[in-house]
């Protein structure tokens, strides 16, 4: 009895909810992203790092089904109910929009349901306010608790904690956390937060155009090493990694052996046994990325996080 | 009771009034106004076809509107111009194609005016039908669609994403949107209809803490405009599409002074910090 219960809670875990395979999508004349191998299963955190433009936010798309892959496939579990943080929202004043309003977007909620998502994301003080008079912090707290009070399958979070302060980044990595650990979903997340990505995360899947690439950051998390780094100097704690080529301002990709191609291949830069650890040397200019090795203990940091802010804002 | 042209014309303008109240407010939302434009404008053009062709004009309006929709959503997907551009383009010819084929239809005689600015006064008890049949057609439908265009107008890829289904719901909008303006093209004209959609809405905005409330009170202020107007254009021996389109503005302008806009934005003020 007690074994086949757990069997079943098993299945239920091991149950893919959305599984991409060499999924791509092309527009305007080139590749956004493509070569994306990617699954998420029930209660597990798959998260996705890499440079502006590399294909984060396309990838998530996919994922929820908002782009269609131009190559590949992309198989969703039926009846999946998704929770969606976009990366960029922008709501026109002239429409009146309470927090509470809000919430009830995409489906109905009840009042304590409702509250309690809003209490645990901080802002359960704001329930009455229009949404066009919130901070840019509150705005992605009000987004999340949404994402969250509608109790998904699968979450999925584009940079969710933008413009959130310094403390309270961390406490909604915290939630996150928990809820993939009380309620057993899947989420797929976009962070340029190593530290997040360190702690909570069952995956990382770097991109650069396409999977650069991938592996579990659990035996770093746990290692003293890690906690020396990253346990308190998160301001420090950028990812950063090689990839050995680089996209071109106009769409070309030059390879690390000097070869210009018009697109990257599915298989570049697939560095074998690389978990973590990336180097990225953000040139802005014309990032060059030939470095060929694995430098698992040097978290060397070329950027703190401010300016990794800004980058992401450019 | 229904003998009397006035009493006719105020039943017909309500009538309108009421369904382009919450239309109008998505069109806000949606900065859509100058694609509203754009379909109202098209309309002559399904005039000059159902008098060329002597079918319906009803139907033929409709029918113009939605295939130029269609046509203005094509064309945005090359992206081969701006949209403002693209309905620049659209707007105006389909207007200009209108009045060279009624020129060229020498045999019909048609009050041009009429059609390009109404003729509320002239409604017909089948009219009235036509408008408060059409116009609960309209609302019912939008009271089906509600969630899923709100949830695309605050973000397409949230509704999406949540299963919401926002091409479908943009496509039925836009439907709706054409048999709003082959009803309500008697009453304000082919010009002016647009208007009806947008000054009410603008209005509403100052005095709705939410879309529900701001749908409501567009419809109840274009009712307002529609009574103001009629009887404006009675006192004063005004044309009757415009006068309404005037009445609208006076409340738009109204609801513009201080002390009226202070309460809502305060209130939202002092809860927001």
């Amino acid at each position: 009895m007690l074994m086949s219960n757990r069997v079943a809670a098993q299945a239920v875990r091991d149950e893919q909810l959305v599984s991409l395979v060499n999924a791509g999508v092309y527009r305007d004349g080139r590749w956004l992203v493509r070569g994306v191998d990617l699954s998420i299963k029930r209660g597990e955190v798959v998260t996705l790092i890499g440079p502006n433009g590399a294909g984060k936010s396309t990838t998530a798309k996919m994922v929820t089904g908002v782009l269609k892959q131009d190559e590949g496939s992309v198989t969703r579990s039926s009846h999946m109910r998704i929770g969606y943080v976009p990366q960029k929202l922008a709501i026109d004043w002239t429409m009146p929009l309470s927090v509470r309003r809000l919430m009830r977007l995409t489906g109905s909620l009840s009042d304590a349901d409702l509250l309690d998502a809003l209490g645990a994301t901080g802002i359960r003080h704001l329930v009455d306010s229009e949404v066009r008079h919130l901070s840019g912090g509150e705005f992605q707290r009000a987004l999340l608790a949404r994402a969250i009070a509608r109790k998904p399958d699968l979450m999925v979070l584009d940079e969710p904690v933008q413009g959130v302060d310094f403390a309270g980044e961390s406490a909604l990595y915290d939630l996150i956390r928990s809820i993939r650990t009380s309620t057993g979903c899947g989420i797929l997340m976009i962070s340029h937060d190593l530290h997040m990505v360190m702690a909570g995360t069952d995956t990382v899947i770097c991109l650069n155009g396409h999977v650069c690439c991938r592996g579990t950051p659990d035996t770093v998390s746990q290692s003293a090493d890690y906690l020396k780094l990253f346990g308190n100097t998160r301001s420090l704690a950028v990812y950063s990694h090689h990839h050995d080529h680089t996209h071109l301002p106009d769409g070309r990709v030059m390879h690390g052996d000097g070869s210009i191609t018009d697109h990257c291949h599915p298989d570049d830069g697939h560095h074998h046994g690389h978990d973590h650890g990336h180097h990225n040397d953000h040139d802005r200019d014309h990032p060059v990325h030939d470095h060929p090795g694995h430098d698992h203990h040097g978290h060397t940091h070329h950027h703190a996080a401010t300016e990794d802010r800004q980058d992401n804002h450019a | 009771m229904l003998d009397d042209f006035f009493v006719r014309a105020l039943i017909a303008g309500i009538g309108v009034a009421l369904t382009a109240g919450p239309l109008g407010c998505f069109v806000v939302w949606r900065r859509m106004a100058y694609f509203g434009d754009t379909m109202a404008h098209s309309a002559l053009l399904g005039v000059a076809l159902s008098l060329f062709f002597e079918v319906n004009l009803l139907l033929s309006v409709f029918g113009i509107a939605v295939v130029v929709s269609l046509l203005l959503l094509g064309l945005q997907r090359k992206q081969s111009l701006s949209a403002d551009a693209l309905l620049g383009i659209l707007s105006h010819s389909a207007l200009a194609i209108g009045l060279v084929l009624v020129a060229f239809m020498t045999w019909v005689r048609i009050d041009l005016i009429a059609f390009l600015f109404g003729d509320i006064l002239a409604v017909t008890p089948a009219d009235i039908a036509l408008i408060w049949g059409g116009g609960a057609l309209v609302v019912t439908a939008l009271a089906f669609l509600w969630r899923p265009l709100i949830a695309s107008t605050v973000s397409e890829d949230l509704a999406e994403a949540e299963g919401m289904k926002p091409a479908q719901a943009r496509l039925f909008f836009m439907l709706l949107m054409a048999l709003v303006i082959a009803i309500a093209m008697k009453i304000v004209g082919i010009m002016l209809i647009t208007s009806m959609l947008i000054i009410p809405a603008a209005t509403a905005r100052r005095f709705s803490a939410s879309p529900e409330v701001m749908a409501v009170l567009a419809s109840l202020i274009g009712v307002l405009a529609v009574v103001g107007g009629l009887f404006g254009s009675l006192h004063y021996d005004t044309p009757s599409g415009p006068s309404i389109v005037v009445a609208a503005l006076l409340l738009f302008i109204l609801s513009l002074l201080p002390a009226a806009g202070r309460k809502t934005s305060g209130r939202a003020g002092s809860k927001g910090v």
